[in-house]
């Protein structure tokens, strides 16, 4: 479990960090390497060239303006976790992050890291996606925002270029009269979600006009669903459970050794069921406000 | 008065080391810029012939230093590994070979051993290694094993290594006679040990004295030294093996020697320089050893009371590739399968299969989870097919407390009867039922299934033979300093030893308690012995360090009361002072004593100058007596004739979630009979480890192998050992000290006992809550949510 030979560079400059990555086709970005260096090790991955980009200037940065956050590329998930004002402007946030393994691999591992790792079992892809957040991204050509719908095209791949450093997330607010809610089983504490439901629902007066619904390792990308159709009228045992019915019939699960497609469909239903239950009472909460 | 320290919840003396990141493992070894690191080469296909292997590339790669195969091991190196245990049933023994000759019979088999400048060299190495085979159908699992459509040995028909049977009374018989009888089929899947720590070797030649010192992470360093010195073509005399500290080995360290423990001497021999072996977490679960896969069936027969009338049980052992430790763990699932229980008729016939999966060899509990599952979930059923409380079923069957010494009739793994010495099996029930809260739980179940919520209780209970044979040994010696070292030959994995045997001597010989070391598993200091399994340590070499203590103490009443003119039953020890008792005037420290023992011509220091030949001695008389020896010592030898018996019982209550099927622990509840304790908080923190790995066993964890033999969760990713937030925040534990009469101090074995009812308990709990048999564990939600669709189906 030792890495194949790869080249480092730790520049201190994005211009410089962006010339590096220009120059070596087979290069990979480091930033809390709570992914990369286990693949590393592994030598499931065996770049040519690491650009640490922990050098650089002003990346660790969280901005919470009224619209919504952005977090830089080195700010890590213990950071945006533990930031009060991230909360507030979007709750979203910190409710998934407790969810991101164990304290301290949220020491070390970027919330933007996490996202362009693209993988389908982690949470904040599907945060992202629910919210319609976006990526800023940067290379030599230039910069340009991958909104998320754009961002994750498959198992571990997102649309970034090799030659391109993502710079930070921006996670909208939470709108007018909405609500969100996450919750996820595992296996153990701390692991990867057998299943997991992130939901945001939104109410004009006592209506649900917007339910939508985030999942979390149940396909190969994160998917989000519109289940609005089915709580539009009441929300109750029964309109909950036809929204739970719909997700397990738009996304039919994928099994794996911990948990065959039929418990992961169940999880699914149950999830649904609860997660956008929840949102639904945040959302009720916050109105009353 | 002093205070006698066994039986007190001693601190443990290597804490403050361990928690403070000063413990020495294998890799803390030889960390100098110079010492080579060596990496291996392991078969990706779980069966096939190696046509060829190329290593040129190998050579080329600056900082290789040398490159092994098969072709270049000769001599015994060139021969198969030993076959550790014989038995006469073992008709099919098969060891691999340090390097694979022409065949690789599981995924991560050693094919090459290449030695570089460091392991990232080395790894780069294996990966230019270029093996060309010709594949070859792989056997998986004990359905395909006992097809044998296809076979994972060409010369073992079958792919039956072993086939055991052994009966008491006729059990066929009896069954077909009883006015009740079950059939039940059990499964239990594979786990393994896990160890924090690895398996790790490194080795010193040094030329200049033509001497090999190794450091292994084992738990038997005496037979590590052995097989090195056989397979290298070394005398005894020429080989040391040192156990550092020992990151943990529940049974798979007792396996030797590795592959890596005889290459990496090989290749320190060769290039006269430092070799070091560490394995990574990948080769722990594809190269090391794996243990508890087992698929039962059993018949049984039993009165209105259900009691046992006779019981007959088959089962299939899943042996893995290879079977080095020989027939150990299905002949202990075959006999401590009864438990507390007299079957009055038992037959049981087991076939140890081959398979193209890593081998399977001891695992903490070493079979007796697979035989107390197997026979505590019989004892769930005859209570369910009678109406009767699940506890009183288990209590017509018990061996009752006036019936020791109880001969099973069967031939146990050591060879010996299977006679347990003694125990009280009513009394800990009571206990564990009073504990847990057994009588009151119907009403708290029906309390909670009124508000929709799903809980469960099981009671599981076992027997484990403890403290095998053949011996252990220990030396005691008293320094001019006062300081006593204490060696024993068996090796250390975390267990607390130097507090225990320190507990030990300090009782015995009157010492003050932070004036022991001990060392343990140095051939160096003691160079017989056997080794850490079976839960011997504290009996084996527990009872020989307190002969060892007795002797040295004998010496220093000898020499002190000669020095005191005082009559030796007159004198008494205490702190480290041997004084006249009722005259604390007249008295001599333990130190000084030690001086006395050593007649000298030299004095090296102001203590020493009292022991020279003119200060001491009767000239009329030989300087050391006869039937004396200089030097304060004691050494003595523990060999009991048979195991001592240790039982105990679990009981769980859980809760399962009626929408996901997750499985929450609500209450465990441990009684526990080793014998008398020697360091309470020692056995407790046993128990807790022994609960927690029985959790991962029971719940999370497996060996996924596909059909081609590949294991898909070979990390701690995808293979989910439990976490602290897996485990209960407090296990309720009660103590029953029912002595072995076997052993000087009255004491049984705690090492595995933690382990042992895991499957059975849980299976039980799980059963009472759902109200539908389980049969095979471990169980994941995703499995019990399978059972209830499969049960829902059923009944619509």
């Amino acid at each position: 479990m030792k890495p194949a030979p790869f080249a480092y560079r730790r520049p201190d400059t994005l211009q410089q960090a962006l010339a590096d990555l220009a120059g070596e086709p087979d290069a990979k970005v480091l930033a809390g390497g709570q992914s990369l260096v286990p693949l590393l090790s592994m030598r499931l991955a065996a770049p040519a060239l690491l650009v640490d980009i922990n050098g650089l200037p002003g990346l660790a940065e969280i901005v919470v303006t009224d619209a919504g956050v952005r977090v830089g590329a080195l700010a890590r998930h213990a950071d945006v976790l533990s930031s009060s004002e991230a909360r507030r402007v979007q709750p979203l946030l910190a409710m998934a992050l407790q969810h991101v393994a164990h304290a301290t691999i949220r020491n070390r591992g970027t919330t933007v890291g996490s996202i362009v790792h693209a993988d389908a079992a982690a949470e904040m892809p599907v945060v992202l996606t629910l919210l319609g957040g976006s990526v800023d991204v940067e290379s030599t050509a230039g910069p340009r925002t991958i909104p998320a719908e754009e961002l994750f095209l498959g198992p571990l791949e997102s649309s970034l270029r090799p030659d391109e450093i993502a710079l930070s997330a921006y996670f909208p607010a939470l709108p007018e009269g909405a609500g969100v809610a996450f919750d996820e089983i595992a296996r153990r504490h701390g692991d990867y979600a057998l299943c997991g439901v992130a939901a945001l629902v939104r109410l004009e007066g006592d209506r649900v006009v917007e339910a939508r619904a985030g999942y979390v390792s149940v396909n190969e990308l994160p998917t989000v669903l519109d289940l609005t159709a089915d709580l539009a009228g009441v929300v109750d045992e029964a309109s909950l459970a036809a929204s739970a019915e719909t997700a397990v019939a738009q996304l039919e699960p994928d099994g794996d050794i911990h948990a065959t497609p039929e418990y992961r469909a169940q999880l699914v239903r149950v999830l649904t069921s609860r997660v956008l239950r929840a949102a639904y009472e945040d959302a009720c909460e916050r109105n009353a406000r | 008065m002093t205070t006698k320290l066994m039986g007190t919840a001693v601190q443990r003396v290597e804490d403050q080391r361990f928690l403070r990141g000063e413990g020495r493992y294998v890799d803390d070894i030889a960390v100098d810029g110079r010492t080579l690191h060596a990496a291996v080469l392991r078969s990706p296909h779980a069966h096939a012939r190696i046509i060829d292997i190329d290593v040129d590339e190998v050579l080329d790669l600056d900082g290789v230093h040398a490159v092994w195969t098969y072709d270049d091991l000769t001599g015994p190196m060139a021969e198969p590994l030993p076959l550790l245990i014989p038995h006469p049933a073992l008709t099919h023994g098969r060891t691999q070979y340090a390097l694979a000759r022409d065949e690789v019979n599981y995924v991560g088999e050693a094919i090459a051993f290449v030695v570089a400048d460091d392991r990232y060299v080395a790894e780069d190495a294996v990966g230019l290694i270029k093996v060309s085979y010709e594949f070859l159908k792989p056997v998986v699992g004990i359905d395909n094993a006992r097809a044998a459509q296809h076979l994972v040995h060409e010369d073992v028909p079958g792919n039956i290594g072993a086939r055991l049977e052994q009966n008491v009374g006729d059990a066929p018989t009896a069954i077909a006679a009883a006015p009740h009888r079950l059939e039940l089929d059990l499964t239990v899947e594979r786990s393994a040990c896990m160890p924090m720590e690895g398996r790790g070797t490194v080795a010193r030649w040094d030329a200049d004295i033509n001497r090999l010192q190794v450091w292994t992470s084992t738990q038997t360093s005496t037979g590590v030294r052995a097989a090195v010195a056989v397979k290298l073509g070394l005398d005894l005399g020429q080989v040391d093996v040192i156990t550092p500290d020992v990151g943990g080995g529940f049974g798979v360290k007792i396996v030797h020697p590795w592959p890596e423990e005889l290459l990496v001497p090989l290749a320190a021999r060769a290039l006269g320089r430092t070799v070091k072996f560490t394995e990574d977490r990948r080769e722990h679960f594809i190269s090391s050893a794996h243990e508890r896969g087992q698929v039962h069936h059993v018949e049984v027969g039993f009165d209105d009371d259900g009691r046992l009338c006779g019981l007959d049980v088959e089962f299939w052992h899943d042996h893995g590739a290879y079977s080095p430790y020989g027939l150990i763990v299905p002949i202990i699932t075959s006999t401590q399968l009864l438990g507390p229980y007299k079957p009055n008729n038992y037959r049981v016939v087991f076939e140890s299969l081959y398979t193209n999966t890593v081998m399977v060899t001891p695992y903490r509990g070493a079979g007796r989870p697979q035989g107390c599952y197997t026979m505590e979930r019989t004892m769930d059923a005859i209570a369910a097919y009678l109406g009767k409380d699940r506890a009183e079923v288990r209590a017509v069957n018990f061996i009752q407390p006036d019936e020791f010494p109880f001969d099973q009739g069967l031939i146990f793994q050591d060879g010996r009867e299977l006679e347990y010495d003694s125990g009280d099996y009513p009394a800990s029930l009571e206990k564990i039922k009073a504990l847990v809260g057994w009588d009151e739980f119907p009403a708290y179940q029906a309390e909670m299934a009124a508000v929709g919520r799903k809980v469960g209780i099981g009671l599981a209970c076992y027997v484990e033979g403890t403290g095998v044979g053949p011996y252990e040994g220990a030396h005691v010696h008293i320094e001019t300093s006062g300081k006593v070292k204490v060696a024993t030959g068996l090796t250390t994995q975390g267990q607390g030893h130097a507090t225990v045997f320190a507990q030990l001597v300090a009782d015995e010989l009157g010492c003050r308690f932070e004036d022991i070391e001990v060392v343990t598993g140095d051939t160096r200091r003691m160079p017989y012995a056997v080794g850490t399994f079976a839960s011997r340590a504290a009996v084996m070499s527990g009872s020989a360090i307190h002969l060892a203590a007795k002797r040295a103490k004998e010496k220093v009443l000898r020499i002190a009361a000669d020095a005191l003119e005082a009559d030796e039953s007159d004198l008494e020890i205490i702190a480290g002072v041997v004084s006249v008792k009722g005259s604390p005037g007249s008295s001599i420290d333990l130190g000084t004593v030690a001086v006395l023992s050593n007649p000298l011509r030299y004095a090296f220091d102001e203590a020493s100058q009292a022991a020279t030949q003119f200060s001491v001695g009767d000239p009329g008389k030989a300087p050391v007596p006869e039937d004396e020896e200089p030097g304060l010592e004691g050494k003595d030898f523990y060999s009991p004739e048979r195991a001592t018996f240790a039982s105990g019982m679990h009981a769980v209550i859980v809760e399962t979630d009626p929408l996901t099927a997750e499985i929450t622990i609500l209450k465990y509840a441990v009684v526990h009979d080793c014998g008398h304790l020697i360091n309470p908080m020692i056995v407790e923190g046993q128990i807790h480890g022994g609960v927690a790995q029985g959790i991962g066993g029971a719940l999370y964890e497996r060996m996924a192998y596909d059909e081609s033999g590949q294991l898909l969760n070979a990390s701690f990713m995808d293979f989910l050992m439990p976490y602290v937030t897996e485990v209960p925040d407090g296990i309720d534990i009660d103590h029953l000290e029912t002595p072995s009469p076997l052993n000087p101090l009255g004491i049984k074995g705690a090492g595995e006992a933690g382990v042992i009812p895991s499957a059975a308990v849980f299976a039980s709990a799980i059963e009472d809550a759902e109200g539908f048999p389980i049969t095979a564990m471990p169980i994941s939600p995703s499995e019990l949510f399978a059972l209830r669709q499969q049960r829902a189906e059923e009944k619509s």
